[in-house]
């Protein structure tokens, strides 16, 4: 019975600070969070670019991650196309990482992710004279965010015109 | 050459050490040693003379409170209020009354002199044990006037040493990367200034990103890494007359440079096909050595003291980690285990430590482990903080922080921080902007 009562306590309190904590902060979670990542990668529109229409400029990784997810492939294939109809082009893959990791290693970081970015287009044809890869590590942020999701957007390769 | 202090130990009495006041500095230090700084005295023709070329009303106090700051920001010392003081400076110089010191509860006393002699700053000083009513340690220098604040520092550097037993570390500079803008667009510069951040200077404009300098031993070198025509390369930076070079002909990006121990080579990473290596080249012959092969990140490589071995950090083993080898890349052995990432590691000058970034949990630690990873111990948490640099003697580390911003994205900086080893005496070091990789010069006056 104690205990019963003790619980019932504990869970009052325990209502009572999540309403109050819900108030204070649902709002900004509902509409950063909802619909704009999956797991830790961002999958949201409100940073990219395009660099012709249907074809967006930039990829989004996990964190610590090189890995290129589904959509990230599916980007990078309409990169692809659209620089086999634009021979001319020539393109800089600048890489980044999120602002939760040492400097030099995010340096490091970035270029593994661009090459990734790199190696995929190479393997849908386009030649590596037209592709230059260029690390910013975490210097560059395009949120200056200090959550989740603005780290998302961060931890990204951009796919650049260089001419 | 022109930096050098003429050092004259013209009245050097040496001590027989008979329980003489010592200063422990292995251990956090709760109860810094009470001491007086009495100001050094000076005639007033000498004063005259100074306030002519330095515009400064009194050399001889402004000296004086150099030395008093550092020994209080070192927080093993507790300089005592000037306005207790019961002697004037001229005649405590000559021979203090040690009652009237004892009396405002000081241990130690520092004196002095300032004269005007041939254009030239002339300082003597001396330290007192008030308890043993005994001089301790007495000497004189003598240099250019513009040297004044580091005859301040050396001074403090003596007594300290004095004191402690060990080699002091505040006739140093710090070279770091200055901060400004949004944190999307940070402006960045390279700047240098005196370790107590007098004196700062911009050593570049701030048109390129700038990251990671470092000194060299004899601390007229910087190795840092540029973006210059964005192309991230490490160069190479002469102080003095600002001539700047890239280091190697590598086809790709080059970064986390630092110096060997006998500044004759620079050690650093090569990026290329999503694979980093740690190189090295020789700065006299060119010669580039490729010291790590291995299909991950191995970067921030710094080498121990003696030059013979080499802490790295790589994420062969899936994540972050501390490695340690030979200076050849051979026998590579991963000393991190704890939970968490590390990065970062950087030798101490005593041999004996590597301090660490730690980042477990969502938060990063500054801490410190024995060379074979055993020991771990973390001296300060953070939303974030890295790149600890050591003072010379290998007792204090600088880092630096950046702060958490709020919802909109606003509020960010970025500061340098000093703790020492014990994990006591947490300080911000002022800097004119935000600031960013701080790294400690070896002492000036060696």
């Amino acid at each position: 019975m104690r205990l019963n009562k003790i619980l019932k306590n504990t869970l009052l309190v325990l209502t009572a600070c999540l309403v109050l904590s819900a108030c204070a902060t649902k709002k900004e979670v509902a509409t950063d969070i909802k619909g704009q990542m999956q797991g830790d990668v961002y999958t949201g529109t409100d940073t990219v670019e395009y660099l012709a229409d249907g074809v967006p400029d930039r990829v989004f990784f996990a964190t610590n991650e090189s890995i290129l997810t589904t959509a990230s492939r599916e980007t990078l294939r309409a990169q692809a196309a659209w620089l086999r109809k634009n021979p001319n082009i020539n393109v800089v893959l600048e890489g980044h990482a999120d602002e939760r990791g040492t400097r030099e290693y995010n340096l490091a970081l970035g270029e593994r992710r661009a090459n990734a970015a790199k190696d995929y287009l190479m393997t849908y044809g386009i030649s590596s004279d037209r592709i230059t890869v260029l690390s910013y590590g975490k210097e560059r942020p395009v949120d200056s965010g200090s959550n989740p999701l603005a780290w998302s957007k961060n931890r990204r390769s951009v796919t650049v015109k260089a001419n | 050459m022109t930096k050098k202090i003429l050092i004259l130990l013209f009245i050097l009495i040496p001590i027989k050490a008979n329980a003489l006041i010592e200063v422990d500095i292995t251990r956090g230090n709760l109860n810094p040693l009470p001491l007086a700084v009495s100001p050094l005295s000076i005639d007033e023709e000498s004063r005259k003379g100074f306030e002519k070329i330095l515009k400064k009303e009194n050399i001889g106090s402004e000296i004086s409170n150099i030395v008093e700051n550092n020994l209080r920001t070192s927080g093993l010392f507790n300089p005592l209020d000037k306005k207790a003081f019961l002697q004037d400076p001229d005649i405590a110089n000559l021979k203090p009354r040690f009652e009237d010191w004892n009396l405002i509860k000081a241990q130690a006393l520092i004196t002095g002199k300032v004269n005007y002699v041939d254009d030239k700053l002339r300082v003597e000083f001396r330290l007192w044990d008030v308890l043993a009513a005994k001089e301790m340690m007495a000497l004189a220098f003598t240099t250019v006037p513009n040297n004044w604040r580091r005859v301040g520092h050396i001074i403090s550097d003596k007594v300290y040493e004095r004191l402690t037993g060990e080699k002091g570390y505040f006739d140093t500079r710090i070279i770091y990367v200055s901060e400004e803008g949004p944190k999307t667009q940070r402006i960045k510069k390279l700047a240098i200034m005196d370790q107590d951040g007098a004196n700062n200077k911009f050593l570049t404009l701030g048109n390129e990103l700038v990251l990671t300098p470092r000194f060299n031993p004899a601390s007229q070198m910087v190795t840092y890494l540029s973006y210059f025509k964005n192309m991230p390369r490490v160069y190479l930076l002469d102080i003095e007359t600002g001539t700047q070079e890239v280091v190697g002909d590598f086809p790709g990006m080059t970064f986390a440079p630092r110096f060997s121990p006998d500044g004759k080579k620079i050690i650093m990473s090569f990026a290329k096909d999503g694979k980093s290596d740690i190189y090295t080249m020789d700065l006299e012959n060119r010669i580039v050595e490729k010291i790590t092969n291995h299909p991950s990140i191995d970067t921030s490589p710094s080498y121990s003291p003696d030059g013979k071995y080499i802490t790295f950090n790589s994420d062969r083993s899936g994540y972050q980690q501390i490695y340690v080898m030979k200076n050849d890349g051979s026998d590579v052995k991963r000393i991190s285990f704890g939970n968490g990432l590390y990065g970062t590691p950087v030798w101490s000058p005593r041999g004996d430590l590597i301090a660490f970034t730690k980042l477990h949990k969502g938060k990063f630690y500054i801490g410190v482990m024995r060379t074979d990873g055993s020991g771990e111990r973390l001296l300060t948490e953070n939303y974030y903080q890295e790149a600890p640099s050591w003072s010379p003697n290998g007792r204090v580390l600088i880092f630096y922080r950046e702060t958490k911003t709020n919802s909109k994205g606003e509020g960010f900086s970025a500061k340098l921080w000093s703790i020492d080893l014990t994990g006591y005496n947490e300080r911000q070091i002022k800097t004119p902007t935000d600031a960013s990789d701080p790294s400690w010069s070896s002492l000036l006056s060696n």
